[in-house]
C-alpha cells in the first residue's frame, strides 16, 4: 500500500510539473489578454475538480444514509475537505484574473456568486462536522450534504437573471469558439494533473480518517476497561 | 393513529405551550422590531430609495427573527428530554416535523402581520405593483424559511453550541430562496418587471425541500 | 394496577435459565459514542414475565443498556431483539420507558401530559390516563402544572407516562431517585404487581435493597458488560446500598 502510494505520488508530481511547463511555457500567449490568461490553466481544472469532489460527496452521503458504514463516512469527509480547498483556489484565482482583464476584483455575477455560495455551503458542512457531538456526526453531516447539493440548481437559477460577465465556455461554445491546439493540450494536461493530485490527497485524507476512527474506537474500549479512579464497591 | 391526527395533537400541544409561555413570539417580535429600527437609523432612505431596498430589509429582518423562534421550538423538547418520549413511541416522525413546521409558520406569519404595518410607516412604503401578490410571496417565502429552518434546528440541537449552529447551516442553504423572495418583493414594490419567475422559483424550492425534509426527518430524529 | 393488590411472592426455582419466551435478547452488543464506549460485546437473554434489577457503578453502562433495549441508542455492533423482532420501531407500542429525566412538559398539568403521550400511542379516551395516574397514587383532578410538582410527584407521573399504553415490557431508569422511602416502596409494589400480571420489568437502580425479595434476578454490570446475574441481592450491594435513605 505504501509503495503504491509513493509511486502514484511520484507520477502525480511528474504530471503536475509537465502540465506546469505546458501551461506556462509551451502554450502560446493569448492575443488580447496576454500572459494573465495562463491562470486559466489552473482556474478551470480547480473548478472542475472541486465540482467533481462535491458530486462524489453527495453520492457517498446518500450511500452512507443507506448503509451507515464508517468507511463511506470517511470518504465523505475527505472529499468535502479537499473540495473546499480546490473551490478556494477557484475563488482566489478568479479575482486575480478579473482585476487586470475586467478592471474589478469581484462582481455579483451568476457564476461567481454560485461558486461562492457552493463554497459557503460546504464550509458550513465542515463546521457542522466539527461541532456535532461525536456519535451523530456522520448522519447529521450526510443529511446536510444532501441538502447542500440539492441547493446547487437553485443557486444557479436564482443567479441566472443577473447579467453574466463571466467568459462563455471556450469549448463547445458555438461559432468562433475553440482555441490553439497547444492551449487545449495544456488545459487537458492540467486537468489530468489536478485530478490525479486531488485523488492522491483524498486518498491520504481518507486513510487518515480511517486511522482516526480506529484509534478512537480502541481508545474508547480501553478507557472502559481501565481500572476506575473511583474505588470499586 | 394517523399522521394527521398526531400532527394535530402535537400542534395543539405546541400552541398551548406557546400560549402559556409566549417565549417564542415575544422574543421574536422584539428582535424584529430592533432590526427594523436599526436598519432605519443606519440607512435613513427616501421613499423612492426605500422601495428598492425594503425587500431586502424586510426579509433579512424576518429571517433573523425566525431563527429565534426556530431555536425555541426544539429547546422546548429538550428540557427534561421530552423528545425521547416521542422517540420511543410508535408515533410517526413526520407528524412531529409537520406540526413543528406549521407551528413555526403560524408564529412567523403572526410576526409578519404585526411587523408589516411598521415597515410601511418607518420606510414610508407604498406598493406600485399589485400588492396582493405580496401575500402570495409572503406565504411561499415564509414556508421556505420555516420548513428548512425547523429541519435544520432539529439537526443543530445535536451539536455543541446549538443556538449558534442553526444560522451557520441554515443561511447558506437559504440564500437562493432569500434572493428569490427579495427580488420578488422588490419587483412588486417598485412595479419594475414581473415577479413571476421568482414566485415560481420559490414554489419549486418549497416543494423540493419540503419533500427532502419529509424523507430525511426520521433519520435525523432517530440519529444517535 | 392498584396499590391494594399485594406483591405476590414469585420466587420460583430455575429463574435464571433462559426460556423460550424471551422478552429481550442481546447478542454481542457494543455501543461506542465517538471516544467513549458504554457497552462492550454484551450478550444476554431476559425471559418474559420477570422483574430484573440492573445494578452497577456509575459509568458501568446501565443507562446505555436500557437505551439500547428501547431503541434510543442503536448498538454500534451486534443486535438487540425485543419481543422477537430486531426492528425495535415495530415493538414501540409494547415498550414503556421511564428515563432519569422526567420526559414531561413542565408547563402542562399531569393529565394534559398524559393525554398528549397517550395520543402518541393512538389512545384517545381518558380512561387509560385516569387509570395510570391512579395506579401511581396521584390525583387526576390536579390542575397544577408539572413544574410546580415535588420531585416525588414528578417521578410518579413519569412512571404513569411509561404505563399509560399498558406495555408488555417496562424499562425504568432510577425510578426511586429523590423519592421518599414510603413512596419508593409503594412504587415497588406497583411494579411487582405489574410483573405478576405477566409483564417484564427492568429497573436500573442504586437502591437495590428496595427490590430485595421482589426482583426475580439481580443483573450486575461493570465496564460495559454484565459481570454477574444472581437470584439474591449481591452481598456487596446489600452493604453499600442501604434502603432508600435519599428523600426529597
Amino acid at each position: 500500500m505504501r509503495r503504491l502510494f509513493v509511486i502514484l505520488a511520484l507520477l502525480t508530481f511528474g504530471l503536475l510539473t509537465f502540465a506546469l511547463y505546458e501551461g506556462m511555457v509551451a502554450a502560446p500567449t493569448e492575443q488580447t489578454m496576454g500572459e494573465v490568461q495562463r491562470i486559466f490553466y489552473y482556474h478551470v481544472p480547480s473548478a472542475v475538480t472541486a465540482f467533481t469532489l462535491f458530486l462524489i460527496n453527495f453520492v457517498v452521503s446518500i450511500i452512507y444514509l443507506a448503509r451507515r458504514s464508517p468507511r463511506v463516512d470517511a470518504l465523505a469527509v475527505s472529499t468535502a475537505e479537499v473540495g473546499v480547498v480546490f473551490c478556494t483556489v477557484v475563488l482566489v484565482t478568479g479575482p486575480l484574473w478579473a482585476r487586470p482583464v475586467w478592471g474589478i476584483w469581484w462582481t455579483w455575477d451568476a457564476r461567481l456568486t454560485s461558486t461562492l455560495l457552493l463554497w459557503l455551503i460546504y464550509v458550513s458542512y465542515l463546521i457542522l462536522r466539527r461541532y456535532s457531538t461525536s456519535g451523530q456526526t456522520p448522519v447529521i453531516a450526510a443529511v446536510l450534504a444532501v441538502f447542500g447539493f440539492l441547493d446547487v440548481p437553485f443557486v444557479y437559477l436564482a443567479n441566472r437573471l443577473f447579467r453574466t460577465q463571466h467568459p462563455q465556455p471556450v469549448y463547445f461554445g458555438g461559432p468562433g469558439s475553440g482555441a490553439d491546439p497547444r492551449m487545449t493540450f495544456a488545459l487537458l494536461m492540467n486537468m489530468a494533473a489536478f485530478f490525479a493530485f486531488a485523488a492522491l490527497v483524498v486518498w491520504l485524507r481518507f486513510r487518515l480518517e480511517r486511522a482516526r476512527q480506529d484509534f478512537e474506537e480502541t481508545q474508547a474500549l480501553e478507557a472502559l476497561l481501565q481500572p476506575d479512579v473511583r474505588s470499586p464497591r | 393513529m394517523s399522521l394527521a391526527e398526531i400532527t394535530r395533537v402535537s400542534l395543539a400541544k405546541d400552541l398551548r405551550l406557546e400560549w402559556r409561555s409566549k417565549d417564542a413570539i415575544n422574543s421574536m417580535l422584539f428582535f424584529a422590531l430592533l432590526v427594523v429600527v436599526i436598519f432605519s437609523f443606519s440607512f435613513d432612505p427616501t421613499a423612492e430609495e426605500s422601495r428598492h431596498i425594503a425587500g431586502g430589509l424586510i426579509w433579512v429582518a424576518f429571517l433573523f427573527a425566525a431563527v429565534v423562534a426556530l431555536n425555541q421550538t426544539w429547546a422546548r423538547e429538550l428540557r427534561n428530554q421530552v423528545l425521547d418520549a416521542y422517540r420511543v413511541s410508535p408515533a410517526p416522525a413526520n407528524a412531529l416535523f409537520i406540526s413543528k413546521a406549521v407551528g413555526n409558520f403560524i408564529f412567523v406569519a403572526v410576526l409578519e402581520t404585526l411587523m408589516a404595518p411598521l415597515f410601511m410607516v418607518f420606510y414610508n412604503l407604498r406598493s406600485i405593483g399589485p400588492a396582493y401578490e405580496l401575500v402570495v410571496v409572503a406565504i411561499l417565502a415564509t414556508w421556505a424559511l420555516v420548513a428548512n429552518g425547523t429541519f435544520f434546528a432539529a439537526m443543530s440541537i445535536r451539536t455543541r453550541s446549538r443556538e449558534v449552529m442553526l444560522p451557520l447551516i441554515l443561511f447558506p442553504i437559504s440564500i437562493p430562496a432569500l434572493l428569490a423572495m427579495v427580488s420578488a418583493t422588490t419587483a412588486i414594490l417598485t412595479g419594475e418587471g414581473s415577479a413571476r419567475f421568482w414566485v415560481v422559483l420559490l414554489a419549486v424550492y418549497d416543494v423540493v425541500f419540503t419533500t427532502v425534509c419529509l424523507l430525511l426527518f426520521e433519520t435525523v430524529l432517530h440519529a444517535e | 394496577m392498584s396499590f391494594s393488590s399485594s406483591p405476590a411472592n414469585s420466587t420460583n426455582a430455575n429463574l435464571i435459565q433462559p426460556t423460550a419466551s424471551s422478552a429481550v435478547s442481546l447478542s454481542h452488543v457494543s455501543k461506542i459514542f465517538g471516544r467513549f464506549a458504554a457497552l462492550r460485546d454484551l450478550s444476554a437473554e431476559f425471559a418474559a414475565g420477570k422483574l430484573y434489577a440492573i445494578l452497577g457503578d456509575n459509568g458501568a453502562g446501565k443507562t446505555t443498556l436500557l437505551r439500547a433495549m428501547v431503541g434510543l441508542a442503536p448498538p454500534t455492533r451486534g443486535t438487540v431483539t425485543v419481543l422477537a423482532t430486531e426492528d425495535l420501531r415495530a415493538a414501540t407500542a409494547e415498550i414503556g420507558y421511564m428515563a432519569h429525566p422526567t420526559l414531561l412538559y413542565e408547563d402542562m398539568s399531569g393529565m394534559e401530559n398524559l393525554r398528549y403521550f397517550a395520543a402518541l400511542y393512538g389512545i384517545r379516551d381518558d380512561q387509560p390516563c385516569q387509570h395510570a395516574i391512579h395506579a401511581v397514587g396521584l390525583d387526576p383532578a390536579l390542575t397544577r402544572r408539572v413544574g410546580q410538582y415535588s420531585q416525588g410527584m414528578r417521578q410518579r407521573l413519569s412512571l404513569a407516562r411509561a404505563l399509560v399504553h399498558d406495555p408488555k415490557i417496562l424499562f425504568l431508569d432510577e425510578p426511586f431517585s429523590n423519592v421518599d422511602v414510603v413512596s419508593a416502596r409503594e412504587m415497588v409494589h406497583v411494579l411487582a404487581h405489574m410483573r405478576d400480571l405477566g409483564k417484564t420489568v427492568f429497573i436500573v437502580t442504586h437502591q437495590a435493597a428496595l427490590l430485595q425479595g421482589v426482583a426475580d434476578e439481580f443483573v450486575c454490570m461493570a465496564a460495559g458488560q454484565i459481570s454477574a446475574r444472581t437470584r439474591d441481592l449481591p452481598v456487596a450491594q446489600e452493604r453499600s446500598a442501604p434502603p432508600a435513605r435519599t428523600t426529597v
